[in-house]
């Protein structure tokens, strides 16, 4: 065999391998936080920081309902459509509007289990925001849902590691994730 | 604290529930050296399977686990 011959082999073999490479499961986490329920999203938080400290990477893909827990309620946006103001109003602005998926009890049941959780120091859904953010949890919201609902981007929350995108990016990152999770 | 071994720095981690415990340890044991010794002190009984599972994980070791009353300590020694 010649030189150039095995040099041909060398350089097919090396895009083989960098193809394979892109196909490897990564020590990561990729959520869907479809719900928009203070149960369901502090379940989703909860996984999401213990895949950090796991030592694994993690990635929340907030769509539907689960977009407008993710609204700053200290931001106020205007030009609205008739759908985007009635969406804006009907749904949670932000963390400390999210209600609990059972026993809400006209906001009862949530105040209680908000109380019980703070005596119990389990972590509030803002605490858990900000723990995430400081772990680096990357947070995807969905483009799709924003336009749906008439959300604007700048009510959004900020957040280090915030990217707005579609169905594909959330994908890419599934993709090569060792877990992932449907909320 | 336990006799034999040597702790280089201890975690409060008392009255913290879930994911705090396993949170504040992958943290914390970055403050110490490879081949360094922690202890951390939990309540949570869910600590006595997370700790092992997260140790096994992250390429530590826990040394040792005691239980006096509510507290559990783990002693872990910083590999990775």
């Amino acid at each position: 065999m010649d030189m150039q011959n095995i040099e041909t082999q060398f350089t097919e073999i090396k895009s083989q391998l960098a193809a394979l490479d892109k196909k490897t499961v990564e020590d990561k986490l990729s959520m869907v936080v479809f719900s928009g329920d203070l149960d369901k999203i502090i379940a989703a938080f909860v996984i999401a920081t213990g895949a950090v400290a796991m030592g694994m990477d993690a990635v929340m893909f907030f769509t539907f309902w689960g977009t407008p827990v993710l609204r700053d309620a200290k931001k106020r946006v205007g030009g609205k459509d008739t759908f985007g103001k009635m969406f804006g109003t009907m749904l949670p602005k932000g963390m400390g509007q999210v209600k609990l998926s059972k026993m809400n009890m006209g906001g009862m049941g949530t105040a209680m289990m908000k109380s019980l959780m703070k005596k119990k120091n389990v972590a509030s859904l803002e605490q858990f925001l900000e723990m995430a953010e400081e772990l680096g949890v990357r947070i995807f919201i969905c483009e799709m849902t924003m336009d749906l609902m008439g959300f604007k981007r700048e009510e959004m929350i900020d957040y280090n590691n915030l990217t707005f995108c579609g169905v594909a990016k959330f994908l890419e990152e599934a993709a090569n994730s060792k877990i992932q999770l449907f909320i | 604290m336990s006799d034999d071994i040597k702790v280089d720095k201890v975690f409060d981690l008392k009255g913290l529930p879930c994911p705090m415990p396993v949170v504040k340890v992958s943290k914390g044991i970055k403050e110490v050296e490879i081949g360094q010794v922690i202890e951390a002190q939990s309540t949570d009984p869910g600590a006595l399977t997370d700790f092992p599972a997260w140790a096994r994980t992250s390429g530590n070791e826990i040394l040792k686990t005691e239980q006096e009353d509510d507290v559990i300590k783990f002693y872990i020694k910083r590999n990775a």
